[in-house]
């Protein structure tokens, strides 16, 4: 039987991401190929209580220590590292999020194994373990072998559904002491909230989402036509904010927010993961994007290659004509 | 204020990517490298600082296609100097590539200790590391990632920056100098650099050279790539064709049909 | 007015004249004679939205107080639409010579360069067009040409002329149908003729006259070098503003191919295509005159007399037609300062030229330049005019009348 296999339980502001759920669903999956234990590793301060939501996990390896009480990557890399080094778990899959982003990399480097970016998917193949991992803005895939245990895996937001991850039963909760340093160099001090803004984006049935493709401000203008005509609002990738052409609030993605609107619309996003983790559960996607290699077109459910400025504007009239039929027909 | 910026050069996605021959890896015939977007704004950022605090600033790179241009556009920017290590066979992942930038850095006389080592958050091709924190590892340096302002407090010695998280949440860190820092977004755009700027730096000033043993690597785990797969877009999304009327008549049957319209 | 500059060639000013230096040079020398009659500033069309037009600039430069223009961003108004230049009772080269210079320094003392200029620049330097498209999908519309184009990489047998498509007519949708109107009349007219495909990247002069001179300079030889790889008799472009750099400033690095833009090169045919244009047209059309072909190469005849060519075409003209056309507001960088334009509430000159266009009572805006085709269409449909007006290239509207 083989070591077991470990989830970093991702908890921030005192919560569990729904991250933890989507990689506790897939460590199941893993922990039956391999026939092996599904266990999670929970780091924090005064978090006990949060434990008892991993009950997939048996059990859930739970470490309190002051240090852990905010996000300081290499603090919560030094204890999971000390965790690995006193349990030789097979695997580890660690989330990768804006609050676990580094340490995978950092508890590799510790544990001098290797660590593999950006998974999507780790199955079990003719009795190997396999990752498959997305490269160079999801328009590649790789497929690499863990080379060392215990292999350690940064894994992408959507690997599984969150639901298949949860469970009813309350699990065992074994508390391991790890020695941290009291101070460290690196300390956080606040949080800033975003400003609120017109819009709660998450809110939205309907979402019109702009990025690169759109290549200027103005051009911002059409999507907002297309939007207000499908009773929606406009939001954007990363860049489009960078560039000051929507608020901070309007951002979809990894540092923006999360959302699950009826109908999608992504004109002129590429669709890189760190965009695609934002919008992935969106009922209905439909994509717009002059270049047929855009890995949106890998997570639409409908998808066109054509110039965003010719189909936005022609969408628009397109809507208003049906919704002024449908009207005349009600009347 | 001593900063070092360490740059990457990444496949140009521009360009439509292949896979290789031996299915593992890129072809290259037509592959162009350009500098990972995130470690120009890095290059910004520390442009910026020293523009704030007066200093210097060191850009370091691995060798690679088209790795001089973009030395010379930073120097062409305002950077003080600019070092190509000499990369070995050219295959290193992040982790050795890392290992071995820093390896580098060691045997420039005056370059460490700096006070400010940055990197971009993340690359496109970080399939075995990050940057960032694999720096601050091997360097034995506290880092964070996923920044986008830096200010410094020279007497103290203790940067204070904003971290990006969710949902558009920023946090506040103080950081204890020398440290490693992972930049999301530089405070402004990575400025423009006229062309003919950059030539005369071409002609003015020089890259300076870096080499090591090329047996020695570190990153002792890299896992080997079994293949490289171009995903078929079709795989997923229907597509539909025409002339925008046509596509958008064929949007309305699809929102009719989820009964959004 | 007797002497001014109505579209004389223009000789190239020297590679190495700049602001420091201008008085060793006769065209530098001439823009000290400036009279400070203010016509340049008054003929502008963002005239009156200059801190520094033309007028002002010569001045500071008098008083060598010229740095004050460097910090100022009234010189990002300027569209390069040679109409100062036109007009200067002087013959100042303001266009070719002077405002080039001042804004290359302009470039360099913006605190923040408008991003999508910056991007356009960057694109043009690595990729060899503003889009940022890959450089190998630059030949991609020629199968859809549906007629045989020859591509000289491919097969480097001399050809007649050399037909340099430019980047427009190479990647836009809208460009492509013009490009191949065009490669279907060169056909009919049994032309011998090929193409760059890939290799052709970005004539420059965009760079030249927006500000980044070294930009330009690096697109010029490397042209230069894949343009003497291949034999040919002339070389036709599709793109007033590569015209113009060919025509001006090439020769500074030894370029001596005949050149010629499509729309002078078919009216010289005019024979050979006259019994070819069957398809009656029945429509009003209205010519706009590119900066580039008309005021700074005098080219306004030609274009005339290919559109009076087609049946049932009938010419109205604009009020401010031939030497007193107004840019489109494409020029000198304009293409990609659009949104900072409206930011600052400009009028955008595509706007105000297309009212002129809708007021004399025409179905068709006929235009010469690849530039004008989006600039107008999109004026068009935010000014409500769309189904009033429509735009055409000429070629377009040549391989109409011809059935191809």
């Amino acid at each position: 039987m083989a070591g077991n296999i470990w989830v970093l339980a991702e908890q921030w502001r005192g919560q569990l991401s729904d991250i933890t759920y989507e990689v506790l669903a897939l460590g199941k999956e893993v922990a039956a190929a391999l026939q092996s234990n599904l266990q999670a590793v929970l780091l924090g301060h005064d978090v006990r209580s949060l434990a008892q939501s991993l009950g997939a996990a048996n059990p859930v390896l739970y470490v309190d220590h002051e240090a852990l009480a905010n996000p300081v990557p290499e603090i919560f890399a030094q204890a999971l590292a000390y965790a690995i080094r006193a349990k030789s778990p097979e695997v580890v899959l660690i989330p990768l999020t804006n609050v676990s982003w580094e340490v995978g990399s950092l508890v590799a480097a510790k544990l001098e194994v290797g660590y593999i970016n950006s998974a999507k998917d780790v199955r079990l193949v003719d009795g190997k373990l396999q990752v498959r991992s997305l490269l160079y803005g999801g328009k590649m895939e790789t497929i690499v072998a863990p080379a060392q245990s215990p292999a350690i895996v940064g894994i992408l937001p959507g690997v599984r559904p969150a639901d298949l991850g949860r469970a009813e039963a309350s699990p065992l909760v074994e508390e391991l002491t790890v020695d941290l340093p009291a101070t460290s160099a690196v300390h956080l001090k606040r949080y800033l909230e975003p400003e609120a803004g017109d819009i709660d984006i998450g809110k939205q049935d309907v979402l019109v989402s702009v990025g690169r493709g759109i290549q200027n401000r103005d051009n911002v203008a059409v999507a907002e036509e297309l939007a207000e005509a499908l009773g929606g609002a406009v939001c954007g990738s990363r860049p489009v904010i960078d560039q000051g052409w929507l608020p901070l609030s309007r951002q979809v993605g990894k540092s923006g927010a999360v959302v699950k609107p009826k109908l999608y619309v992504a004109a002129g996003i590429s669709g890189a993961p760190e965009h695609v983790e934002g919008m992935k559960n969106s009922e209905l996607i439909i994509a717009v994007n002059s270049d047929p290699q855009a890995p949106i077109f890998n997570v639409a459910h409908y998808g066109i290659t054509a110039d965003v400025m010719n189909v936005l504007p022609a969408l628009a009239d397109a809507v208003h004509r049906r919704k002024k039929e449908v009207t005349a027909h009600a009347a | 204020m001593k900063i070092i910026v360490l740059l990457k050069m990444v496949p140009d996605v521009v360009e439509e990517l292949e896979v290789g021959a031996d299915g593992k890896a890129l072809d290259t015939e037509f592959l162009r490298m350009i500098a990972n977007e995130l470690d120009n704004h890095a290059v910004e950022e520390a442009l910026l600082l020293k523009e704030r605090y007066s200093g210097t600033v060191t850009v370091v790179a691995l060798d690679a296609p088209e790795v001089d241009d973009a030395l010379f556009t930073a120097l062409a920017k305002g950077a003080d100097r600019a070092l190509k290590v000499a990369d070995g066979d050219g295959t290193l992942g992040t982790m050795a590539g890392a290992y071995r930038l820093v390896q580098a850095l060691a045997t420039v006389p005056g370059l460490l200790p700096a006070d400010l080592i940055l990197t971009g958050a993340q690359a496109i091709d970080d399939l075995d590391g990050m940057t960032a924190p694999l720096l601050a590892h091997y360097l034995q340096l506290p880092q964070l990632g996923i920044v986008t302002q830096v200010n410094v407090d020279a007497a103290s010695g203790i940067a204070t920056v904003l971290r990006e998280f969710p949902g558009g949440v920023r946090g506040e860190y103080e950081i204890k100098l020398p440290a490693v820092l992972g930049i999301q977004a530089a405070e402004k755009p990575p400025r423009y650099v006229p062309v003919s700027k950059v030539r005369a730096a071409m002609k003015s000033q020089a890259i300076e050279s870096v080499s090591l043993p090329t047996a020695a690597d570190g990153g002792a785990g890299f896992s080997p790539v079994e293949e490289m797969i171009k995903p078929e877009v079709s795989e997923h999304a229907q597509m539909l064709e025409g002339s925008p009327e046509e596509i958008a008549d064929q949007i309305c049957e699809v929102l009719a049909g989820h009964g959004l319209l | 007015m007797a002497t001014a500059n109505h579209g004389v060639f223009s000789p190239p000013p020297p590679c190495d004249i700049g602001l420091e230096n201008l008085t060793q040079f006769p065209e530098g020398r001439r823009v000290w004679t400036c009279i400070q009659c203010g016509t340049c500033a008054s003929t502008c069309p963002y005239g009156e939205l200059m801190q520094y037009p033309p007028r002002r600039i010569i001045g500071m430069l008098r008083a060598g107080e010229l740095e004050k223009v460097f910090t100022s961003d009234s010189l990002l108004n300027c569209v390069a639409c040679y109409a100062c230049t036109a007009k200067c009772p002087r013959g100042i080269d303001l266009t070719g010579v002077l405002l080039p210079l001042v804004k290359e320094q302009v470039l360099q003392h913006l605190p923040q360069m408008p991003a999508e200029l910056q991007k356009a620049l960057e694109n043009k330097l690595r990729y060899g067009n503003p889009m940022g498209e890959s450089p190998r999908r630059r030949a991609a519309w020629v199968k859809t040409a549906g007629v045989p184009i020859r591509i000289l990489s491919e097969d480097s047998r001399p050809a007649d002329a050399l037909w340099f498509v430019e980047c427009y007519f190479s990647y836009y949708p809208r460009g492509q149908q013009c490009a191949r109107a065009t490669a279907k009349i060169f056909n009919a007219l049994r032309l011998d003729f090929a193409i760059l495909g890939n290799e052709e990247k970005c004539a420059g002069e965009c760079g030249r006259l927006s500000w980044e001179r070294g930009l330009y300079s690096t697109l010029m030889e490397y042209n230069m070098l894949v343009l003497n790889k291949y034999r040919f008799n002339r070389i036709i472009t599709s793109c007033p503003h590569a015209y113009d750099a060919f025509r001006y400033r090439y020769t500074a690095l030894g370029f001596d191919y005949v050149i010629t833009h499509t729309t002078p090169f078919l009216a010289q045919r005019l024979n050979d295509l006259k019994p070819l244009l069957k398809r009656q047209a029945d429509c009003r059309v209205t010519y706009h005159d590119s900066c580039c072909l008309g005021r700074h190469s005098s080219i306004y005849e030609e274009p005339r007399q290919l559109l009076q060519a087609i049946p049932g075409v009938k010419l109205v003209e604009m009020t401010h037609n031939r030497v007193n056309t107004i840019c489109c507001g494409g020029g000198g960088g304009g293409m990609w300062l659009d949104t900072y334009y409206k930011a600052k509430g400009n009028e955008r000159l595509s706007e105000r030229r297309v009212k002129e266009a809708v007021a004399t009572g025409a179905d068709v805006l006929a235009v010469a330049c690849p530039y004008e085709i989006s600039r107008f269409e999109d004026a068009l449909k935010v000014l409500g005019y769309e189904k009033k007006m429509i735009v055409r290239d000429i070629v377009e509207l040549l391989a109409e009348a011809m059935e191809v």
